[in-house]
């Protein structure tokens, strides 16, 4: 019965996906979820595959003589340009920077990419420039090289932008997404869902208001905080961007051959985001963030961690929202607010609004 | 958060599964009609909490779920013009049909959008006066008179470029084909709350009389759920077959007359196909000739499409209670959310894909946090 194959059928990248027969790249590719797993194993890693590449972390760490230093790059699509809270430009900035912080690596540079489109005003370019510099400003990392092209009307959303950063790793803090270990506890930096509903509030047409500004934001401050009161007792650090918490849980548990257990009643979800969540019919564990980190730490630190993160003010939220086991390995379950318990796994592609 | 917060309290809850527990001298078999109920009870693990004393069968209840085949290979037709903007609610976009679904036909190029209202889609049109702009107006009696509003709004507006495939279905007739099915073994409903929250319960009364079925008209938290639970245990035990109701905050006996009034107008009973069901008469909803210049149907020519079901996809029986989802040889293997065969697994609504996110590992270890 379910429960017996239920190992068989962790999902996430533990079993193999079951092959699907799109012949072209769909929107769901583009999700964070199993599709965009497949995506990678089938196609980008049988051609370009490394064993560097192939350790699939939020940035790569390479040794160049004595130094470890983690390059990390990303590519931002959003649409709308601005929204509550940000817009593209210090989101790429936010965005590469924490791929780099996850790894406990400092960032020190960065390069930034622009296709923009013919017609994109000026207003709202310079805009997103300045977000750009201030934000890179802020966390004293600048954009030392980069690169503009422009393509016809239509060939593009108003801009696209790459950035790609480089930082360096300190001795002894090395966290990554297979060292999570049976009897850790997880710990989440701040409020969950933030990010993901402010964009759809400022992309569709919702009918109602939601009072939700992004979570963008530079996590590295708060990894300095973690490093300076646990230093390598943090075994896991993930930033979880699209497909939100459950998706970034389940490459953890994934990738460390482990299971993952939380608590609904821990979920620290602001009203807006769980009204908002109630009425379109989607779950704030698969919305996306951009400013909140999730921290593996052994049980004893728990509370430590959420001390230290709670010291810096993106971190005033901070709190233990579930553990590591070593039972259902590969699997996310979650203890539900009225005593039951469900799995939580990695959706397909994108959520999709319930009908009623 | 108001009107939730004080559904999902655990005290409360674990409190009426005690109740159900002394009440229950044997175990009853109780159907949930709607899918949002399905959900709450296998996301929230209500059906291992009432183990012994409740055995639930997942109702036909998802419009997702039994949105027929054909009905999907017509909808993709459509999106698949260049003249058209196909519009629908989002989780029908992913449902098989025949050859592909309409997510897949929009990354070929068709143009499909989600929109969340049918209103959206009528304004859509609006602004589209040189493209066709088609809804997908699925879904129970919820749904249909903002569907029906829509095609009324058309007419008044004088938008001549909207119509909708109607795939509409009635929750009374497939009781019935349920109750009159020789191997039923239902005791009791749990109504769908939403649907009578528009329809009210009278319809339900003379069901109840003529099978003997205790019916709850019930919400969607988990509380709603056990309480309607509990309703129907104590009818059953004390031999009792009526309709009751447990949302109250939601349902008078007659309905939304207003709403109703408007679906009577713009939609007539028609016989409809179920997913893996088969045709159930007068089951579904259909454009009256009044308005059938906004039935995508006819002003695009889509009878002579027609198809087949998948012959491995247990659907039917699932959805009539005659097997658990994981009982199918195909669940979990050959079927699952990213192929799914049948639609129950489309959904998050739907009774399979319900069994796959949230029952597979039941034995999880109380936390400590």
């Amino acid at each position: 019965m379910a429960e017996e194959r239920g190992p068989a059928l962790a999902g996430g990248l533990v079993c193999p996906v079951p092959t699907t027969q799109y012949d072209r790249v769909q929107l769901g590719h583009g999700s964070g979820g199993k599709m965009s797993a497949a995506l990678l194993r089938d196609r980008f890693l049988p051609a370009l595959g490394n064993p560097v590449l192939q350790e699939l972390g939020d940035a790569a760490v390479v040794g160049i003589g004595p130094a470890e230093v983690a390059i990390s790059t990303d590519t931002f699509v959003v649409s709308p340009l601005e929204f509550p809270g940000g817009n593209i430009g210090s989101l790429a900035v936010h965005g590469t920077l924490n791929d780099l912080a996850m790894m406990g690596a400092r960032p020190l540079y960065l390069s930034a990419g622009f296709v923009l489109e013919e017609g994109l005003s000026f207003e709202v370019l310079d805009r997103i420039l300045a977000a750009m510099g201030k934000a890179a400003a802020e966390a004293g990392v600048p954009v030392v090289t980069g690169d503009t092209k422009v393509v016809e009307r239509g060939k593009a959303d108003g801009v696209f932008i790459n950035t790609t950063g480089i930082g360096m790793r300190r001795a002894g803090f090395t966290p990554g997404p297979s060292r999570a270990r049976p009897s850790d506890a997880v710990v989440v930096s701040g409020m969950i869902g933030r990010h993901g509903i402010a964009i759809m509030s400022a992309r569709e047409n919702l009918g109602f208001e939601v009072q939700v500004q992004s979570d963008s934001a530079n996590l590295y401050p708060m990894v300095e905080r973690l490093r300076g009161a646990l230093g390598g007792t943090v075994h896991v650090l993930r930033d979880p961007t699209r497909g939100g918490v459950a998706s970034a849980l389940n490459e953890i548990a994934a990738a460390s051959g482990v299971g993952v257990e939380l608590d609904e009643g821990a979920l620290p979800v602001p009203g807006p985001v769980a009204a908002a969540c109630e009425m379109l019919g989607l779950d704030p564990l698969y919305v996306a963030n951009e400013g909140i980190l999730l921290a593996f730490v052994p049980a004893p630190f728990a509370d430590e961690a959420v001390d230290a993160l709670r010291m810096h003010p993106l971190g005033r939220d901070a709190r233990q929202i579930g553990r590591v086991t070593g039972e259902h390995p590969g699997m996310v379950v979650m203890r539900t607010a009225i005593g039951g318990t469900r799995v939580v796994d990695m959706l397909p592609g994108d959520q999709l609004p319930r009908i009623c | 958060m108001k009107y939730l917060a004080e559904y999902r309290n655990a005290a409360v809850a674990k409190a009426l599964v005690h109740r159900i527990r002394q009440s229950a001298t044997r175990t009853w078999t109780l159907m949930e009609v709607c899918g949002g109920q399905t959900h709450t009870i296998v996301r929230q693990g209500l059906n291992d909490m009432l183990e012994g004393a409740i055995e639930m069968i997942h109702g036909p209840g998802c419009p997702v779920c039994v949105t027929p085949l054909e009905q999907i290979d017509r909808a993709v037709h459509l999106a698949g013009r260049d003249d058209i903007i196909f519009t629908s609610f989002g989780d029908m976009l992913r449902v098989p049909g025949s050859d592909c679904d309409l997510l897949q036909v929009r990354a070929r190029g068709g143009e499909v959008r989600v929109v969340y209202s049918p209103l959206d889609a009528l304004e859509l049109a609006r602004k589209n006066p040189d493209k066709q702009v088609v809804f997908f107006a699925v879904g129970f009696e919820t749904t249909a008179p903002a569907n029906a509003m829509a095609v009324w709004r058309a007419r008044e507006l004088g938008v001549t470029n909207f119509s909708v495939l109607v795939s509409h279905v009635t929750v009374p007739p497939a009781m019935v084909a349920l109750l009159e099915s020789p191997d039923n073994r239902v005791q009791a409903f749990l109504a769908a709350g939403h649907v009578c929250t528009v329809m009210g319960w009278t319809e339900y009364e003379p069901i109840a009389a003529k099978y003997r079925v205790p019916i709850i008209v019930t919400g969607f938290e988990p509380v709603d759920i056990l309480e309607g639970t509990l309703m129907a245990v104590q009818q059953l035990e004390e031999g009792r077959h009526e309709v009751e109701n447990q949302y109250v905050r939601s349902v008078r006996r007659e309905g939304n007359r207003p709403a109703q009034e408007l679906v009577s107008k713009v939609f007539t009973l028609v016989n409809r196909k179920w997913r893996g069901i088969g045709e159930i008469p007068m089951s579904g909803f259909g454009l009256t000739e009044e308005f059938a210049a906004f039935d995508a149907e006819r002003k695009f020519g889509l009878e002579d499409i027609r198809a087949e079901e998948s012959p491995e996809c247990r659907a039917g029986d699932v959805l009539v209670g005659r097997i658990k989802p994981m009982e199918c040889p195909a669940f979990g293997t050959r079927c699952n959310p990213e192929h799914p065969l049948g639609a129950p697994m489309v959904s998050s609504e739907g009774a399979c894909a319900a069994y796959y996110n949230f029952a597979r590992f039941r034995s999880a270890p109380p936390l400590e946090v």
